[in-house]
């Protein structure tokens, strides 16, 4: 058992000194390697992370979300669906939302108007008052105690005084909102006192969830109800499907590195297979040879995983994933500028080294074992 | 198909294992027809070292099985958000027909191939290569089960929608289900503490007695399977429960998360351990005796009964140390 | 006692290349003396030496080491039975650059899992004895001729083996070094060791140490002494 050990130790100190007496040669493979495990490493950090936002904002979102529907379209919900909704049983809170979108020319972006609920007390807006998502107050360069002005479609003219900018913890999904009284709203968009955009619901036992969202259509026939579980699965399907496109299209990459990986192992200099010719003639034996070479792969790749993925994470959680913002996000015109929370999870760790490390070894090992059953008696010749 | 990262890492593994266990059949088939050790012809030294190659690659193998595995549970796991009803793991497998059964075939290709190494290692060790044939017929074994392994999993990546409704460890592990996963919960604790104990009892005393006699050593093999799923049994009906502290909660999976420490893995990794040893030992003892393995062998053999013991062994204490330490009583 | 029977060696068989280096030798090498093979290059004294060593196994005919065949080994086994009783002095001493001189005296022994401290404390003995004590930290490059035939020398010994094979020793070495060689080569014969050399340079042919004379022609024998 000491000896296999020791002998192990032994190669493993010798593969390192090759490394080291030879970095030249090496440096290429591990710098195309890095790159790979960036590539790959940036768009699964990034992916995760704005699922996790994604999820985050979900948290807050009610559990039942109730809207009213005419012909398949979005419709208003009226006093009397909300008193229908507050006789259901097992229903704690009912409240009535009111949001809407508004294009803004003068930023050349959607923003997202709300009128902030009773459930969100650390947001209350007094009459000309607005809280603005971090994305509206970049494009519209204001900052708190500044006026913002708004216009609708039909001309009406909003006035605003900037309360607050919203912190950017949560800017996937705020970053173009802007919060307003009820009665700028109302006003603004010239609603009637008694219609609202949709109803938000909760209920008394979390586990009752569907049943009371079957109740309730049975209830409200015209409402469509929407259910927190059923958009947090919509965003982890959307997000896992946009984040695997990427890694799939990267599959291609992925490919051409292994081919180069082999070929960059087949092509060993003179010097090199000499000195696999007098190790073999000395004593050292093919299976010698081939755990020496795949300590050598290992360390290559250790090398290479830890660079590229240091750099992934530094693009990812520093420079807010700059690179492919776009084709990930695809978000408005208002991109959000926020400081992803940074998080190393093991499975992607895993995900990240199958996808990596397992070609690459695959990819070596019949040169490596090419090499290493090269005759001693080369040496000789 | 679900485009998750971890999944299409998972099916590129698998297509490369399943490749490079094919080359390595298509290599058995030669060297079954061919092998003459007495010969110094070319062919005879070119079959010679592609056995080098072979074993680097059933290693190769092994650890991407191994790393697979884990990879495997724990993105059923994650992926349980997308499901309605998976809370865990149990759900996104019960998503499809083929989630469970490509978990057990994994676990068997796991164990074939640990099996396949062993007997590997033992023929390396002998001047003639006195095992070899055996050794690459059970490649061409071995290659049918990695094959069905790689298209079950294939075919359950496929089969997996979003939305799709399932039921989750606690429907499925409930008492009130049918079916094995049922059965198992439903067992009487007092029942499965015996099954467990006494079969960790029995099993030992089949290890001691495959370190004397060769019949009890390859009764060793069965019983180290058999000692598997009793074990696996034990944990969905009562070491589970004691890990939640939650009389109902039956899941084998929610174990290995950090909510619970991952304390799953210092119970499940001996499991293994014992299990592996202990096919490998019965395995080798069915194989026929050769002189030039008359001393290695055996000592082999010893050592993996004795992995096998201590890996059981251990697997017992840790159950019952999580049973002792555990703030729930199913027995008053 | 390496007893070689009916021994030949061809290289690429089947090929319009074929060479038939070895063809037919039967041969006795007896422990404990110094036995040259001598002959012009391209006689076949090499690949000989390289079948005697158990570096290459004989296309046909039996090789045995005191009384064990060893030709029908395989690979794995062959190397162990070099390992344990051959150490090569190579004719361009294949040292390998960049590592130390302490570092290439212990690589034969690296795959036999001896223990670091042990290997390094066997590998100092032999430099110092060498006199190179003060070389071994030294990158092999930077030695001189002689400097880099001795710590070949001490490389061969570090698994302690029964025979000591030495491929044209004097083939890059001036007339002192050579004196120095045969003194080394008086040495192992002293401690019980079986050398043997090939070369064609008569400042070994016809040194005193040597036992025995084989020379060889065209893949033959031709003249023994004994």
């Amino acid at each position: 058992m000491r000896a296999a050990f020791e002998r192990r130790r032994h190669l493993l100190d010798f593969a390192v000194a090759s490394l080291l007496r030879r970095p030249a040669k090496n440096v290429g493979l591990i710098v195309v390697y890095a790159l790979v495990v960036f590539l790959l490493a940036s768009v699964m950090l990034f992916g995760t992370a704005v699922r996790r936002e994604a999820s985050a904002v979900l948290d807050a979102a009610p559990e039942i979300a109730a809207q009213a529907m005419t012909m398949g379209r979005h419709e208003m919900s009226t006093a009397g669906d909300v008193a229908a909704l507050k006789g259901l049983r097992g229903v704690r809170r009912v409240e009535p939302r009111l949001w809407g979108y508004l294009w803004d020319s003068a930023g050349a972006a959607n923003y997202t108007l709300k009128v902030p609920t009773a459930a969100e007390p650390g947001l209350t807006v007094a009459k000309g008052e607005a809280i603005v998502g971090e994305g509206v107050a970049r494009a519209r360069k204001v900052s708190p105690g500044k006026m913002l002005f708004l216009v609708s479609p039909a001309g009406k003219f909003l006035r605003t005084k900037v309360k607050a900018v919203l912190p950017s913890t949560t800017a996937l999904v705020s970053t173009d909102l802007v919060l307003v009284e009820e009665g700028d709203f109302r006003a603004f968009f010239e609603l009637p006192p008694d219609v609202w955009t949709d109803v938000a619901l909760t209920v008394t036992n979390p586990r009752e969830v569907t049943t009371i969202a079957e109740k309730a259509s049975v209830k409200l026939p015209g409402h469509r109800f929407v259910t927190r579980a059923d958009m947090i699965r919509t965003t982890e399907a959307l997000f896992s499907w946009r984040e695997g496109l990427a890694l799939a299209l990267l599959g291609g990459g992925l490919v051409a590195f292994a081919i180069l990986a082999f070929d960059k192992a087949s092509g060993l200099s003179a010097e090199e297979r000499r000195e696999i010719g007098i190790l073999k003639a000395i004593g050292w034996e093919t299976s010698d040879v081939i755990l020496m070479k795949l300590w050598e792969g290992l360390l290559i790749s250790l090398a290479a995983f830890l660079l590229g993925f240091a750099a992934a994470y530094a693009h990812v959680f520093l420079w807010s994933a700059s690179l492919f913002e776009p084709v990930l996000k695809g978000w408005s015109t208002l991109y959000p500028r926020f400081p992803l929370t940074p998080e190393i999870d093991a499975l992607e760790l895993a995900t990240l080294a199958v996808l990596t490390v397992v070609p690459y070894v695959a990819a070596i090992q019949v040169p490596i074992w090419r090499t290493a059953t090269a005759d001693p008696d080369v040496v000789m010749r | 198909m679900i485009f998750h990262p971890a999944n299409l890492a998972l099916v590129a593994a698998s297509l490369l294992t399943a490749s490079v266990i094919v080359a390595a059949a298509i290599f058995a088939l030669r060297l079954v027809r061919h092998w003459d050790l007495a010969s110094g012809a070319e062919r005879q030294i070119r079959l010679e070292r592609t056995t080098y190659l072979v074993s680097t690659a059933v290693a190769f193998v092994l650890v991407v099985e191994a790393v697979t595995l884990v990879l495997f549970a724990f993105t059923a796991d994650r992926m349980a958000a997308l499901f309605v009803g998976a809370m865990c793991a149990v759900g996104t497998l019960n998503a499809s027909v083929y989630g469970f059964p490509t978990l057990w075939a994994k676990i068997a290709v796991f164990f074939a191939a640990s099996v396949w190494l062993v007997i590997d290692h033992v023929d390396n060790r002998g001047r003639d290569y006195p095992l070899i044939r055996i050794k690459y017929l059970g490649i061409l074994l071995l290659a049918p089960l990695i094959l069905a392994e790689a298209g079950l999993q294939l075919a359950y990546f496929l089969d997996l929608k979003a939305d799709t409704i399932t039921s989750c460890c606690g429907r499925l592990f409930g008492e009130a289900s049918t079916g094995t996963g049922g059965d198992m919960a439903s067992m009487d604790p007092a029942h499965a503490l015996i099954l467990l104990f006494g079969g960790l009892a029995a099993i030992g005393l089949v290890g001691l007695a495959a370190l004397r006699y060769r019949a009890a050593q390859v009764l060793h093999g069965p019983a180290s399977l058999a000692m598997f799923l009793a074990a696996l049994a034990a944990v969905v009906s009562v070491i589970a429960p004691y890990v939640y502290e939650q009389p109902h909660h039956h899941c084998p999976f929610c174990i290995l998360k950090p909510e619970y420490h991952h304390f799953g893995f210092a119970l499940y990794l001996p499991l293994f351990l014992g299990t592996g040893a202990g096919s490998a030992a019965g395995v080798l003892a069915l194989l026929p005796q050769r002189a030039s393995l008359a001393t290695v062998s055996p000592a082999i053999e010893r050592r993996l009964v004795h992995a096998s013991l201590f890996g059981f062994a251990l697997f017992g204490a840790i159950a019952a140390w999580a049973i002792a330490r555990s703030g729930l009583t199913l027995f008053s | 006692m390496i007893e070689l029977t009916g021994v030949t060696k061809v290289y690429d068989q089947d090929k319009p290349t074929r060479v038939d280096a070895v063809r037919g030798v039967d041969l006795t090498i007896d422990d404990g003396r110094v036995t040259v093979l001598a002959g012009p290059s391209g006689s076949g004294k090499t690949t000989l030496l390289t079948v005697i060593g158990c570096l290459a196994r004989p296309t046909t005919g039996r090789v045995a080491i005191d009384g064990d065949l060893v030709s029908g080994l395989p690979e794995r086994f062959l190397t162990e039975v070099r390992r344990k009783t051959f150490g090569f002095v190579f004719q361009r001493f294949n040292l390998i650059r960049g590592l130390s001189a302490l570092d290439n005296v212990m690589l034969p022994a690296y795959p036999t899992g001896i223990a670091h401290a042990a290997l390094r404390d066997r590998a100092l003995a032999l430099l110092d004895h060498f006199g190179l004590a003060d070389r071994s930290r030294a990158v092999v490059e930077t030695l001189s001729g002689g400097e880099s035939q001795r710590v070949a020398i001490a490389r061969a010994l570090i698994n302690d083996p029964a025979v000591v094979i030495a491929d044209e020793p004097t083939a890059s070495l001036d007339g002192a070094r050579v004196e120095q060689f045969l003194t080394i080569a008086a040495e192992l014969k002293a401690q019980g060791k079986t050398v043997l050399i090939t070369s064609h340079d008569p400042r070994i042919t016809r040194a005193a140490l040597v036992d025995r004379l084989v020379a060889m022609a065209d893949g033959r024998i031709v003249e023994a002494t004994s």
